[in-house]
């Protein structure tokens, strides 16, 4: 059974000119256990995708559609409504641990926090399910922690200390934004390593947002990239990076830098930059980038594509069309 | 190729408190022109402190940086020896590095301004060099606040090439950009260093950059250079358990789910800085004698260098094997 399901959501920011629409009809599925990755540039939606989750949109956003969690419909709910969903069943991660941590408070107080609110314990039984906590995340010596502040550990302590927090209510959803950007990759690989494990000891389910497809082969499940707010193509991790069909997929695969050393010490990269937000392109939003772009996709918005099992498209020239092999 | 930039020994110490942070330790290193240089390590291990001295913005207080034949001082207020002007630098972040209340002409015009060259003329110059980064020439007029983040890095990458550089070090040039611009910036700088025969220093922590763009790859570890070599032998071929490490913990965007490896433990603080082979307590391989014995940087019979026990100068490189 899916613990997720969002249908048709769309997301409305008020900007300086008026209102503009960052995440549009976007629908998909987080299953029990599963580790869905979002990727796409700065730009396409997927940070307010998972703030709409938490009803954590900035002032004047709305969002419409259905998000429907764990059986019930969330977007309804009413701040206070909100205020016990976060952090007990959906939990977030962000990128900079330096920031979304608090410097002047200990540890201790951090992570006991939501337990004392959200579950009314005991702070002793706070502070024992505390120390628990960060022998799961790995940090040496979780006494003498609890009692430190956040400037005293590195990065990938701190981001550790906040899977910590987000942890200690047993949420069934974790939401990471760009949870290893800001973290070299040597330290990188154990919080790849720790997520894995997580999924495996506590069947969490997990929404990972990065423009890392590097970080996303390693952890996810599936995978959903998205474009001026819209999703353009998601499928199976293996599908989708190895035999993607949308010619933004492909795009973006094709200017991985590692992938082969060529002969040319050119990258690859798609013309042109992404849409800013209430100026998005007409029709597919993709259009103006693509090389593939015919008049029907200036005019109407891009259709799904089934291509196989879960896998699937949103582009108006149907790759399976005339020669039946797909954009090459 | 002809040696445009030496270093020796350069060691850069910061004052934090009255305690002394080693923050680069005595490192030599060369660059020839027409030859990118990439130098990665983790945060922390003083890749842009060395940056920073290379150009002179800090002082070394050991050792020195030898650029084209003279020895690099340390900037002040006065006016620099006009020989420098071709030692340039960009930075990471492009809103931070540019003045936002100046014009964007005025501020690429200021290095040939300084040098005597009038103000007609220089501007003249701003506009053709921005149309090289691929800027409109108009641009000129504008201010840093009209322009996204690629766009800056290419003013800042404009502002460098005024001076027509030899040697430019780039520090983190296109960590702070957008994915799309990180390609296209990239690219402008491999053109330019092709184009005008420079030398540049490629200092990054994204790895899959460097390998791509770079010729030679330097890896620093906790302020030395652990490894140098091209960048085959540092990729296929890494001599040190560290360069090893490094690149085991790159993902791969294969959609085969493999799982990189992890280097359990952190960078040491620099203040108290292990004895014996800094990556000693890191370090997978680790022998009794690392723990006191410091090993030199020594060249290997491929030409690479490489700063550890498991190797002997003059022969071929020992596999590292790490399970």
């Amino acid at each position: 059974m899916d613990l997720l399901t969002v249908k048709d959501l769309t997301v409305t920011l008020a900007t300086g000119s008026g209102d503009a629409q960052a995440v549009r009809n976007l629908s998909f599925t987080v299953g029990l256990g599963e580790i869905l990755g979002i990727a796409g540039e700065s730009g396409s939606g997927k940070t307010m995708t998972a703030l709409s989750l938490l009803g954590l949109l900035p002032y004047k956003g709305r969002a419409t559609g259905s998000i429907n969690f764990n059986g019930r419909e969330i977007l309804t709910s009413t701040k206070r409504e909100y205020r016990d969903l976060r952090g007990r069943e959906i939990a977030m991660i962000f990128q900079d641990p330096m920031t979304s941590l608090h410097p002047m408070l200990t540890i201790e107080v951090q992570l006991t926090e939501h337990l004392i609110h959200h579950r009314k314990v005991s702070k002793e039984a706070a502070r024992r399910s505390a120390l628990e906590l960060l022998s799961i995340v790995k940090i040496p010596d979780p006494a003498a922690a609890l009692t430190a502040h956040p400037t005293q550990f590195s990065g990938g302590m701190r981001q550790r200390i906040a899977i910590a927090i987000a942890l200690a209510c047993e949420p069934k959803l974790l939401i990471a934004d760009e949870p290893t950007t800001a973290l070299d990759v040597t330290v990188q690989a154990g919080i790849l390593k720790l997520l894995h494990q997580l999924r495996k000891d506590k069947n969490l389910s997990v929404m990972v947002i990065t423009h890392d497809l590097g970080v996303l082969s390693s952890l996810t499940d599936r995978i959903m990239i998205m474009y001026a707010g819209s999703e353009v193509e998601s499928g199976p991790t293996s599908d989708i990076l190895q035999r993607s069909h949308h010619p933004y997929t492909k795009g973006l695969i094709a200017a991985l830098p590692g992938k082969v050393k060529a002969a040319s010490k050119n990258l690859t990269s798609i013309e042109g930059m992404p849409p800013e937000l209430g100026n998005f392109p007409s029709g597919c939003a993709f259009h103006p980038r693509c090389s593939f772009t015919i008049d029907a996709c200036k005019k109407e918005l891009p259709k799904k594509v089934e291509i196989n099992g879960e896998h699937r498209i949103f582009c108006p020239v149907n790759p399976f069309s005339k020669s039946g092999k797909g954009i090459e | 190729m002809k040696e445009i930039l030496s270093l020796s020994n350069v060691t850069v110490d910061y004052n934090r408190n009255g305690n002394i942070v080693r923050a680069v330790a005595g490192v030599d290193l060369t660059l020839k022109s027409g030859e990118i240089l990439g130098l990665v390590g983790e945060s922390g291990c003083g890749k842009s402190t060395l940056g920073k001295a290379i150009v002179g913005i800090l002082q070394p207080s050991q050792g020195e940086v030898v650029f084209d034949g003279q020895t690099v001082k340390k900037l002040t207020r006065g006016q620099r020896p006009n020989h420098f002007r071709n030692l340039q630098m960009i930075f990471q972040d492009p809103y931070g590095s540019l003045n936002p209340r100046r014009k964007i002409g005025i501020q690429i015009a200021d290095g040939l301004l300084v040098a005597g060259v009038p103000k007609d003329k220089a501007l003249a110059r701003a506009e053709e060099l921005l149309e090289k980064v691929g800027l409109p020439r108009a641009a000129v007029f504008r201010f840093p606040h009209q322009f996204s983040g690629g766009q800056r890095q290419r003013i800042s990458i404009a502002r460098a090439l005024a001076a027509s550089p030899t040697v430019i070090i780039a520090d983190e040039p296109i960590s702070a950009l957008d994915t799309s611009s990180q390609a296209q910036v990239a690219n402008l700088l491999v053109s330019l260093v092709e184009e005008f025969n420079m030398g540049m220093i490629f200092v990054s922590h994204d790895l899959s950059i460097v390998r791509r763009i770079s010729d030679r790859v330097a890896v620093m570890y906790l302020g030395k250079i652990v490894e140098v070599g091209t960048v085959d032998q540092i990729w296929n071929n890494p001599s040190h358990p560290y360069t090893k490490a490094l690149i085991s913990a790159i993902p791969h965007a294969d959609g085969t789910s493999f799982m990189p490896k992890d280097l359990p433990g952190d960078v040491p603080n620099p203040l108290n800085p292990p004895n014996g082979c800094r990556f000693h307590p890191r370090c997978p391989l680790k022998k009794s004698e690392c723990e006191d014995n410091e090993p030199k940087l020594v060249k290997l019979s491929d030409d690479r260098s490489v700063a550890c026990i498991l190797q002997k100068a003059g022969t071929p490189p020992n596999p590292i094997l790490i399970n």
